[in-house]
């Protein structure tokens, strides 16, 4: 195995040894939003037509998922990392910033899909979920998670506390995440609120995602792509200039 | 021939605090090299920088003649670092630590692996806490698992940052007969330590940091005849021979202690002593010690 493939299966490993709190843990928490919600929302008025809210939630409440578990995972493992010191054990072998980005990302990505992948289980029981495009499904599911994944190393490098790092995911993604319509369809919305919607790239992700099961969406998929796509760009050239200068790893 | 390490004015600034300032130095490989210098003198910021932990203000490091920054990956490969910290993966038992370090090394899993993963662990002392998580460890063996963890990729050049801090003396004694075999096979060791009788006895080399400067380089055994000497100590029943007070350069009680260059002046000096009527009942003849040296060059 390459350096690379180490990293990356350590990474993986490092979840999966904790996989109640990592895997089965998030996939209860959305099981019990769409029990609740699908509960007091029952009869509500549908966000497309031919949709009922059950069927809306689920796909939103898998991508939520998704995004805050690709960012739990990266920022979680490089602060553990930093704090415990045991970070030294990947800054002195012959590992180059691609290695950390791709290793870090992908496992991060595998959390993500099968967190997400639990989800559409538990809510194939609830609600018939219909699927317009695998592609467009699993384009989002990728782009999203690895959005958040490099965001997350990012947002880990950066941490010097665990505190900190709360506040970027309580303050910051937490927040973008609610109010990106997993919830609801921005349509239903003020048009204040229907307009800052389109600043929140969360919004985007679900968007597109959705599209993929339903063929309908707020905006158009061209546009939910893009905007992913060029996130998701912009970030992982960010974190990848951020783990060759050595930011806070190398002094 | 290619140096195993090269140092060559290096300087790291951290603000207006500086750690290193213009250290030159190199060591030839199969070297027992002692880096040696009290706390904040710029040891650790040279390992971290031959690391690649830190990056250089001005200078160069070189390992195995691979430049840690231009050619890291080679220079990595070259190197194995025991931290001077204990540290470990909490997720991991003391096997897979060692597998997972091989393979950030590009090793493979492999018999050959495998075997020299169980050579380590029972060189060691450890073959029977394999299995164990890294947190179910007491310091100690977790410090075994260090020494282990910077040899499982088989480098050339070895570091050590002061590997015996609080540590046992089983440890001791296990860990330099280790370093040492490896050393004869040809390993090159870089060693810091606050032990002095441990450098004194190991190291061919020292090489002394004061304030990041190099302050004194050279054999073990130059620094020791320039900068320390044997004594001969007397103890005396009764009264010290007047005539005899210039040459002593210290009492302490009935202890009288003379500088002597070679044994040949032990005998000299007793017959000086009873000839001029003292009763001599006690004697002892002290070797220099690096910690003389370490004191005088400190202080200097």
């Amino acid at each position: 195995m390459t350096g690379f493939q180490t990293l990356l299966l350590k990474e993986i490993l490092r979840f999966w040894k904790v996989a109640f709190q990592t895997i089965a843990a998030p996939v209860l928490t959305a099981m019990l939003y769409i029990m609740i919600f699908s509960h007091v929302m029952a009869g509500s008025n549908a966000a497309f037509p031919g949709v009922t809210y059950e069927q809306f939630l689920i796909p939103g409440l898998a991508m939520m998922s998704m995004l805050q578990n690709a960012f739990a995972n990266t920022s979680s493992s490089l602060i553990q990392s930093k704090i415990t010191g045991n970070i030294l054990f990947i800054l002195l072998p012959p590992l180059s910033h691609w290695d950390y980005y791709g290793a870090y990302l992908i496992a991060a990505v595998v959390r993500a899909m099968t967190v997400g992948l639990g989800v559409f289980l538990v809510g194939i029981f609830v609600a018939d979920i219909p699927v317009h495009s695998v592609a467009v499904i699993i384009a989002f599911a990728l782009l999203g998670s690895g959005l958040l994944a490099a965001l997350g190393i990012i947002a880990g490098l950066w941490a010097d506390k665990f505190d900190q790092l709360a506040a970027f995911q309580n303050f910051i993604i937490m927040p973008l995440t609610f109010l990106s319509g997993v919830f609801y369809s921005i349509h239903s919305l003020p048009s204040f609120w229907q307009g800052l919607s389109h600043f929140n790239p969360f919004f985007y992700m679900i968007d597109g995602f959705r599209y993929g099961f339903f063929g309908k969406a707020d905006v158009s998929l061209a546009l939910s792509l893009s905007v992913t796509a060029g996130a998701f760009l912009c970030l992982s050239a960010v974190t990848l200039y951020l783990l060759k200068s050595g930011y806070k790893l190398r002094q | 021939m290619i140096s195993a390490i090269e140092v060559q004015g290096v300087e790291k600034r951290y603000g207006k605090f500086t750690a290193l300032a213009g250290v030159s130095l190199s060591v030839a490989p199969g070297e027992f090299f002692a880096l040696l210098g009290p706390n904040g003198a710029g040891k650790t910021t040279l390992i971290t920088a031959l690391a690649g932990l830190t990056r250089v203000n001005a200078g160069t490091l070189r390992v195995m003649g691979h430049d840690v920054v231009g050619q890291y990956r080679e220079a990595r490969r070259a190197l194995g670092i025991v931290p001077q910290e204990i540290v470990f993966d909490p997720f991991f038992s003391v096997r897979e630590t060692l597998r997972f370090q091989a393979g950030y090394f590009g090793i493979p899993r492999s018999a050959t692996l495998d075997a020299w993963i169980d050579e380590l662990l029972a060189r060691l002392s450890l073959t029977d806490k394999a299995d164990q998580n890294m947190r179910q460890l007491s310091g100690g063996m977790k410090r075994r698992v260090l020494v282990a963890q910077a040899l499982v990729h088989r480098p050339p050049v070895i570091v050590l940052d002061e590997p015996t801090a609080g540590v046992d003396v089983e440890l001791r004694q296990t860990l330099w007969s280790f370093i040492r075999e490896l050393n004869t096979q040809g390993h090159t060791i870089l060693l810091t330590t606050h032990y002095l009788e441990e450098a004194q006895q190991l190291c061919s080399r020292i090489a002394m940091l004061k304030q990041g400067k190099i302050v004194a380089m050279d054999t073990t055994q130059n620094l020791l005849n320039a900068f320390s000497v044997r004594v001969l100590r007397v103890k005396l029943d009764g009264g010290f021979p007047p005539s005899m007070v210039a040459s002593r350069t210290k009492q302490d009680g009935a202890w009288h202690f003379f500088e002597i260059h070679d044994y040949a002046e032990v005998e000299a000096r007793l017959a000086q002593l009873r000839n001029a009527g003292a009763h001599i009942v006690n004697l002892e003849v002290a070797e220099p010690d690096l910690e003389e040296v370490f004191v005088k060059l400190m202080h200097r």
